[in-house]
């Protein structure tokens, strides 16, 4: 992998069925280009959860992600409501999805966490009223590159 | 084990995925919240859960699931199915509950 690669794409927050579509193909694109297997599944749980958490919260946004020799970038963007209290949400079990979304399997405070966990650096930028961008970075494995 | 032996142990009808059942997994987990899945699985080729949604195969999919089994004799529709060809997931069907579903798994060997 020589040249930094950038894709862009735009979550639907008006379709629960099609969120994870961003995701998947993040993860065809780095199997595709040789990038490890731990590194993959960090990187497709990040996107995953942020792409749920704009379709639950947000009404959806925009998701840019950027591949280089370091590591995957990914830049998640929406015009939603924002959140009040970034340390309240970043707790475990922490929510305020709407009752019908545990039906689906999420809504369970687990998302931002999930994000953390699997990420070596998160930053949130967040205004109420105005919405919320979290940049996400995973870095590759140092010694063993990209694998690529 | 082979998936085909998984399929065997819980009597349970193979809905997507027949030509992957000779795949051998070694450990499972039950889950309905997906956040756990994506939280606390580390490499569990097998899921058995009681939610049918898309997000389940997804779920499958980005966390190297090999094979899904729905508990309770539920069954995906058709867009799952085909969600699950394309991602080569298999789909199962059982009629055991979660618990015992697991049980019978877990005392045959698969952790």
């Amino acid at each position: 992998m020589s040249a930094a690669i950038h894709l862009s794409y735009k979550v639907d927050g008006s379709d629960f069925t099609g969120a994870g579509t961003a995701s998947a193909a993040i993860k065809r694109i780095l199997r595709e280009i040789g990038v490890d297997m731990d590194t993959i599944r960090r990187c497709a749980i990040c996107m995953y959860e942020g792409e749920i958490n704009m379709v639950i919260h947000a009404n959806g946004g925009t998701a840019d992600v950027y591949i280089d020799t370091e590591g995957v970038k990914m830049v998640l963007k929406d015009n939603g409501p924002g959140i009040a209290d970034v340390e309240q949400a970043m707790q475990e079990g922490f929510s305020t999805a709407k009752e019908g979304v545990r039906d689906l399997g999420f809504g369970a405070g687990m998302g931002l966490p999930n994000m953390k966990k699997y990420s070596d650096e998160m930053l949130i930028d967040t205004e109420v009223g105005k919405g919320t961008k979290v940049t996400l970075i995973v870095r590759f494995p140092k010694g063993g590159g990209d694998g690529a | 084990m082979k998936i085909s032996e998984v399929a065997e142990i819980l009597n349970a009808e193979t809905l997507s995925g027949e030509e992957l059942m000779d795949r051998e997994v070694n450990s499972a987990c039950g889950a309905d919240l997906m956040s756990d899945v994506l939280a606390f699985v580390t490499d569990q080729p097998v899921l058995l859960t009681g939610l049918v949604n898309p997000q389940v195969i997804r779920t499958a999919f980005l966390m190297d699931i090999k094979c899904i089994t729905f508990v309770r004799g539920k069954k995906p529709d058709g867009e799952m199915t085909a969600l699950a060809k394309k991602n080569g997931v298999v789909l199962l069907s059982t009629q055991f509950t979660m618990y015992k579903a697991c049980g019978l798994l877990y005392s045959k060997g698969l952790e």
